[in-house]
């Protein structure tokens, strides 16, 4: 089936998530063509000319950075005259801008977080649902065109030169309701938990803010640096610069020992490629256990209690 | 001021699970229903620019059947005003919610729409954005910190890896707002039992179109492959961990 990926890109670069697009487009047969909607797309065409990739459209507007009226008129208008079986964008804060927006105009078949597509005489998705716990199969009956936004990192990105022909589109943009003014980094904090080999990382399951300090006391006791998911730090609890997850830090420690870490999608994305994970939690049916290399069912305090005992 | 925020009954699964005969759903008897967590933010979100403007309205809307109005009864009880139920049975995909939700909210006329970034228990991240389409509102996802102008907002969009995107929109608009915006209040006794008071109105849904998806066949996933589990009391877990850390870290 004809795919179109939506290249995403960020100051100049391209992200990660769209090569791994264009191999899951690989996946559906193909022909491949990936839109660049950008100020100046030639600049990044060499970026996406990789193998497997049929065609660049370049889709030039007056905006370098994402603005969701533009990318959603481009695309409104590319796929008024190009056909496409299906139309893959990254799940990303980017795309939730605009993705669901375009599927409702146009009446496309949806779904997001999807990270398995195949070709099985039509398009057939799936993804999770009930906090991961089940997943489930999707059909788009009814739909020519199926728009989805897929999981980063459940693809491996596509490598290889490609031979890939580019074809300029124009576009017209009558407007931008909200604006890119300025971007503003991420909180640098005092430890970099991203260059540790040892993380003790906490989550929802310690509770209470005061029981931080005695987990801070266990990861120096351990030789660990403590980082934490997400609800800490929206809790206030903990500063930002802790956090691993895809808002968060992406980290790839030897180890990463998660206690009363439920495994959200978004925290397993940041964590999942690390050397030895470990994992207690109380909840047999934990989503983190099912990228855990080894597991425990068990109260975490206790544990912690015992581990305290033999450093 | 009138802000309408959009909220979700979401439902999360215990420790067992049955599926419907059909096998393309999970059997409701096996499911726990709570407010979105998202959505206390939203609601938060809302009823401090009401408070800060002076006068102002706080709508929660919903879709679903009358048990989704326990959620809405949360958000009355942390002080919105007044809840508008669209009725459905059905479990909808996030796009068919956003069309039963678009003319309820278009005919409040509300200077602001919220919405929880996404829900946790489908995770699509998409009924705020469609709903904005429907509504013909300029949109921003993924909201951490906002400032009203004249006609205009200034909000933080919050990317991956943590780095924010500042932003100006025009109002009104329709933001979905991420977790850690706010601390959202808690409702007192008092006033969880003057919220069973509150006016919830029920509606019918217009036509919802064509499914985006249809749910084929729901299963359990693959066992976390190679996941070797530690038995034993808490001194076993513990003395397993420390010789698997030790392995690992040489």
């Amino acid at each position: 089936m004809s795919v179109l990926v939506v290249a995403e890109h960020l100051r100049g670069e391209l992200r990660p998530v769209t090569l791994e697009l264009v191999t899951a487009a690989k996946e559906l047969g193909g022909p491949v063509a990936v839109a660049v909607v950008a100020k100046d797309p030639s600049a990044l065409a060499d970026a996406v000319n990789v193998e497997g990739v049929d065609e660049i459209l370049a889709v030039a507007v007056d905006q370098e950075e994402f603005e969701n009226d533009v990318y959603e008129q481009a695309l409104e208008q590319l796929l008024s005259e190009r056909d496409f079986d299906v139309v893959l964008l990254g799940f990303t804060v980017n795309s939730m801008g605009y993705g669901p927006a375009l599927a409702a105009k146009l009446g496309l078949g949806f779904a997001s977080d999807v990270f398995a597509v195949r070709d099985d005489g039509g398009l057939v998705a799936t993804r999770a649902f009930y906090g991961s716990k089940v997943q489930a199969e999707l059909e788009f009956p009814g739909h020519d065109r199926v728009l989805l936004l897929l999981r980063p990192t459940a693809w491996a990105p596509a490598e290889g030169a490609g031979a890939a022909s580019t074809t300029d589109v124009s576009v017209s943009i009558s407007g931008s309701r909200a604006r890119h003014k300025d971007y503003v980094e991420a909180a640098t904090g005092d430890v970099d938990i991203t260059s540790a080999d040892f993380l003790l990382s906490v989550g929802r399951g310690i509770g209470d803010k005061e029981n931080i300090p005695q987990f801070e006391e266990l990861a120096g006791k351990m030789g660990a640096t403590l980082s934490v998911s997400r609800p800490l730090v929206d809790q206030g609890w903990i500063p930002s610069s802790r956090q691993v997850g895809q808002s968060g830090k992406t980290v790839k420690p030897k180890v990463y020992l998660a206690l009363g870490i439920s495994g959200a999608v978004q925290h397993l994305a940041g964590m999942k490629t690390s050397g030895t994970i470990i994992a207690v939690n109380s909840d047999p049916e934990a989503a983190i256990f099912n990228v855990a290399h080894y597991g425990a069912v068990a109260d975490l305090f206790e544990v912690a209690e015992e581990l305290e005992k033999l450093y | 001021m009138k802000i309408v925020v959009a909220v979700k009954q979401v439902a999360a699964l215990g420790d067992e699970v049955e599926f419907t005969e059909d096998e393309r759903d999970v059997d409701p008897d096996y499911l726990d229903f709570a407010l979105n967590e998202w959505d206390t933010y939203a609601t938060e979100e809302a009823l401090r620019l009401c408070e800060a403007s002076g006068d102002g309205e706080v709508v929660i809307v919903s879709v679903g059947d009358e048990d989704a109005e326990d959620a809405m009864r949360r958000c009355l009880a942390m002080g919105a005003d007044r809840g508008i139920r669209i009725e459905s049975e059905e479990r909808l995909d996030p796009i068919q919610v956003a069309r039963a939700l678009a003319e309820v909210v278009q005919a409040e006329s509300p200077d602001l729409v919220f919405a929880g970034v996404q829900s946790a228990d489908a995770v699509q991240a998409a009924t705020g954005t469609a709903l904005a389409e429907l509504l013909g509102l300029p949109r921003v996802a993924v909201v951490t910190k906002m400032e009203l102008g004249d006609g205009k907002a200034t909000v933080n969009r919050e990317l991956e890896g943590g780095l924010v995107d500042v932003l100006e929109v025009e109002t009104p608009a329709l933001l979905t707002i991420q977790t850690g915006i706010n601390e959202p209040r808690y409702a007192t006794l008092r006033a969880i039992k003057q919220a069973e008071e509150k006016e919830i109105d029920v509606r019918q849904p217009s036509d919802l179109g064509t499914p985006a998806y249809e749910v084929t066949k729901m299963f359990v996933p693959p066992k976390g492959e190679g996941a070797e589990m530690l038995n034993g009391s808490a001194a076993d877990v513990a003395q397993r961990i420390k010789e698997i850390v030790e392995e690992c870290t040489a």
